[in-house]
């Protein structure tokens, strides 16, 4: 019912946003305050600021902007990792340890120096804390037993980490820039923390912070967190400990709006400095609208829809064959996704180490119900599609449901929430699901890892990747993932997951449909406004206002 | 005599105890049991929506075990009725659990979002009590004529147009087309750093800490959402009282006042009004109640950060500690306001006085 009227307000909403579009008046403009960004976005994904413990998209930015690393992406050439914290790192000739020398006198946002003790409990706590990112670093063989000694200072400036096999050193660097391995602030965090009574399913008498942490700080980026209220509003201020160079804004102000054309109207009377999350329509208008300006970049999210192979008529080779020439690629790209993506094939998202960018797939309905004759479907069949209520896969959905019909396919759409939708698809209720992935780190490990391993296909694998979810056997693909590793030369690494790409482009369940451009609208007074590669490098410290 | 006498007041006086006591007996088990079919319904409905409430915590990522641990550490293992039997333990002694959206505790959150929706209910009911009871009255003095047509087209158009509707377009004309009101939200983000409120009602804490600027923002943001509650509720009152007092109107003791010679503003405002307003107090009582429920709406288009806001957003997170607790507080502003009403009903009434 909610869900429904959301979608009546939605809807009024753009009515409403268009009738001010042909009205098209000159207006007072109000001002936001000069020291100040002022960002509408949807932040309602926030559930905890604790860099251990938060995986959500909106949090990377928060954690990004307001904690530092050892390492971070190159901004200019992403396939190459540089130092925030750490000076300079040396990766053993066995490739298990990893040596970081930290930067000389730095300190934290409170005024405690940082030192290489002050990375080790990082590490400690995320793993012991074993919240949803912590297998990030367990991956490497930490546990809550061995952390303390594969993750120690050596001395107050260096850290070393030890990993259990020998991994690409790319792979393992990517994985640090994560906002996971984010160093907070020991003395701080220990002074807050809150005594628990070990369990069984909890060793420690500690809570390492966590409940502090979930809306305090202890970090040393170039803003610090001064409050964050839930569906309302993350306050950021500038840190003049930081490191690096200071930002020019003395305060950042993420205001919670939810509709893109709310935040179009508050960006055009000045209200806001940046609306972030605009729909293609209002993208448009505020690129045509004096004194704004848009701004976009690719992130690493990709939208598909997938074929569960538990449905008989889905899991026939041809069926699936089918499904991707049943995708009117050209019209969702120019119009349903305009602005807001690319039209993209294959699993890794363009900008990753061994990124392919084929798109083999066009919409051809012939070929589609040949294959359909073949696999003995040539009347057609029923299937239904669980799709969140959100744009834009609402309107793809409905554009494939007519593709899909032209073949002789039925498809029902079942709209839900998008818990309940993602509840269904992990227990493996779904025929078909459309929904989107974004990269866990920036690493082509992360979407390999969920796209094609799969080593227990049973109802009892708790791995549930994506591959798992579908009940789709990917056999030697499982293999290949995990060799690509292992797989020191970069080159030869890039080349494993070309053809993982390809296997799944011919075989797969998925059927990959784009990778999301992230796009913002800005007031022109702002200098520097950029929008990074990823989620955790939408950086805002060389923001600057006229 | 005398004795006896005493001896019959004290009997009666015996009764009346007994009376009264037995009536607030049965008034608390009716608030008892209302709260316990409040609780255990919205409990249920929370645990058939199907959404892992897990899943709503930790996220779509986190591996199985995480997933797993939550789902004990919630109890989510046990068979309803346990769940259901150890909630219950954990409200009566006050503690409604912690929202898994804002991590603070349920109670904590709403003291902090019922003040906004108070706040904004009054401004509503005022406007719609002060607007539609004169209209409502003027409607029946002027029966059929075109001020009564002028009337009830303004309360068919409100008690029929959707809010969200009436709402967009109010913002699109006053905000965004002539900038006589703020953009959507409780007060500038300008002033939420350099005002502290102390109760929670923001306009009481500007004007006791003569922050007149203050006031004037948070003027400019409360005007048009109250506005159009006040509308809506305008609607609602104003019909009511028209009928109410056509009702009066009809009465012979209207035809005695007019015999007697009294003027009709005194027959009208004095002698009718007063009895129409019996029931009236009821109608406004229950628009206000209605109001106090928190407009999901009103106080989505106009980011306003008040309970229907909050318990929509702890809903579509499957945070069902929040929406419990913002159950009972819905239920508890409904017995109160119900049984105000009843005590409002007695002063204005004697007749319904007890003797």
């Amino acid at each position: 019912m909610i869900d429904l009227l959301n979608k009546r307000v939605r809807l009024m909403a753009t009515s409403a946003a268009m009738a001010l579009l042909l009205a098209g008046t000159p207006q007072a403009f109000a001002a936001t305050p000069a020291d100040t960004l002022v960002q509408g976005w949807a932040f309602d994904d926030i559930i905890t600021l604790d860099p251990a413990e938060a995986f959500e998209i909106s949090t990377a930015e928060v954690t990004a902007n307001t904690y530092s690393k050892l390492v971070g992406l190159d901004l200019n050439d992403t396939s190459k990792v540089v130092g925030e914290l750490a000076d300079s790192w040396t990766v053993s000739d066995d490739g298990l340890t990893y040596t970081f020398k930290l930067k000389p006198g730095l300190t934290f946002a409170s005024g405690n120096p940082i030192t290489a003790e002050d990375v080790a409990f990082s590490f400690e706590r995320a793993v012991k804390l074993d919240k949803s990112p912590a297998f990030l670093l367990t991956q490497f063989g930490l546990s809550g037993d061995n952390v303390t000694e594969k993750a120690k200072a050596a001395d107050e400036n260096t850290f070393v980490l030890t990993v259990d096999k020998p991994y690409a050193p790319s792979f393992v660097l990517n994985v640090l820039t994560s906002t996971v391995a984010s160093v907070v602030d020991k003395k701080l965090v220990m002074e807050n923390a809150q005594p628990v009574t070990p369990s069984e399913d909890y060793k420690y008498d500690s809570d390492f912070g966590n409940a502090f942490l979930k809306t305090g700080y202890a970090g040393s980026g170039p803003y610090k967190l001064r409050e964050w209220r839930a569906n309302e509003v993350v306050v950021l201020e500038r840190n003049d400990s930081y490191f690096g160079e200071k930002a020019p804004l003395a305060r950042v102000i993420y205001r919670h709006m939810k509709e893109s054309a709310g935040q179009r109207l508050a960006l055009e009377n000045g209200d806001i400095d940046v609306a972030r999350n605009l729909e293609p329509g209002d993208i448009q208008a505020i690129s045509d609208k004096e004194g704004l300006d848009t701004t976009s970049a690719p992130k690493g999210t990709i939208y598909y829809f997938s074929l569960n192979q538990k449905n008989e008529n889905l899991a026939k080779p041809e069926v699936k064959e089918a499904f991707k020439y049943l995708v009117d690629y050209d019209a969702i790209g120019e119009t349903l996704i305009k602005g807001i993506g690319t039209i993209h094939q294959t699993f890794l998202p363009a900008g990753q180490l061994g990124a392919s960018n084929d798109t083999p797939y066009s919409l051809n309905v012939e070929k589609a119900k040949e294959l359909l004759a073949k696999a003995g479907l040539a009347d057609g069949f029923s299937v239904t599609m669980d799709v969140r209520n959100t744009q834009p896969v609402t309107g793809i959905a409905e554009n494939v449901q007519q593709t899909l019909a032209q073949a002789g396919i039925k498809l029902e759409i079942i709209p839900g929430d998008g818990k309940q939708t993602l509840t269904k698809y992990r227990a493996r209720q779904h025929d078909i699901y459309i929904g989107q992935w974004g990269s866990d780190y920036f690493d082509p490990n992360s979407n390999a890892e969920t796209f094609t391993y799969n080593a227990d296909n049973s109802d009892e694998g708790t791995n549930k990747t994506l591959a798992w979810r579908n009940a789709w056997d990917p056999q030697d693909l499982t293999e290949k993932t995990q060799a690509a590793l292992l797989e020191k030369d970069s080159d030869k690494r890039a080349a494993i997951y070309e053809e993982l790409q390809k296997e799944v482009l011919e075989r797969g369940p998925f059927v990959i449909i784009f990778q999301q451009t992230e796009v913002a609208g800005y007031s022109d007074k702002l200098k520097n406004y950029k929008l990074g590669p990823s989620f955790d490098t939408n950086f805002l410290h060389s923001v600057s206002k006229e | 005599m005398a004795i006896s006498d005493t001896n019959a007041t004290l009997r009666r006086g015996e009764s009346r105890a007994r009376r009264r006591g037995l009536a607030i007996l049965g008034f608390l088990l009716t608030v008892a049991t209302t709260f316990l079919g409040l609780l255990a319904v919205t409990f249920f409905i929370g645990r058939v929506v199907p959404i892992d409430p897990a899943l709503a915590i930790v996220g779509d990522r986190a591996p199985a075990h995480v997933v797993e641990r939550v789902r004990l550490e919630l109890g989510l293992h046990l068979p309803l009725y346990q769940q259901f039997w150890i909630y219950l333990k954990q409200a009566l002694s006050g503690d409604f659990g912690t929202s898994v959206l804002t991590t603070n505790p349920v109670l904590t959150d709403i003291k902090r979002v019922f003040p906004a929706t108070i706040e904004l209910a009054t401004v509503g009911t005022i406007i719609g009590a002060v607007l539609g009871v004169p209209l409502g009255v003027l409607a029946a003095v002027k029966r059929g004529s075109i001020i009564d047509q002028i009337v009830r087209v303004i309360g068919l158009v409100g008690y029929s147009v959707p809010i969200f509707w009436l709402g967009l377009l109010a913002l699109l004309l006053f905000y965004a087309k002539l900038n006589w009101v703020a953009y959507p939200g409780r007060v500038d983000i300008v002033y939420e750093y350099s005002f502290t409120p102390v109760t929670g009602f923001f306009i009481l804490d500007a004007a006791m800490q003569r922050q007149w600027d203050v006031l004037w923002d948070l003027f400019r943001h409360i005007i048009l959402p109250g506005s159009l509650l006040g509308y809506f509720s305008l609607a609602y009152i104003s019909r009511m009282t028209r009928s109410f007092m056509l009702n009066e109107l009809s009465q012979e003791y209207i035809v005695a006042a007019r015999a007697k010679g009294l003027s009709e503003a005194r027959i009208i405002w004095f002698h009718a009004l007063r009895n129409a307003a019996v029931p009236l107090v009821t109608v406004i009582a229950l628009s206000y109640a209605g109001l106090l429920e928190g407009s999901v709406l009103t106080e989505t288009i106009f980011a306003w950060p008040g309970l229907g806001l909050y318990i929509t957003n702890s809903l579509q997170n499957a945070d069902m500690n929040a929406v419990l607790g913002g159950t009972v507080v819905i239920g508890s502003v409904f017995v109160g306001i119900n049984l105000l009403s009843d005590l409002l009903y007695r002063t204005l009434d004697p007749r319904t006085r007890s003797r």
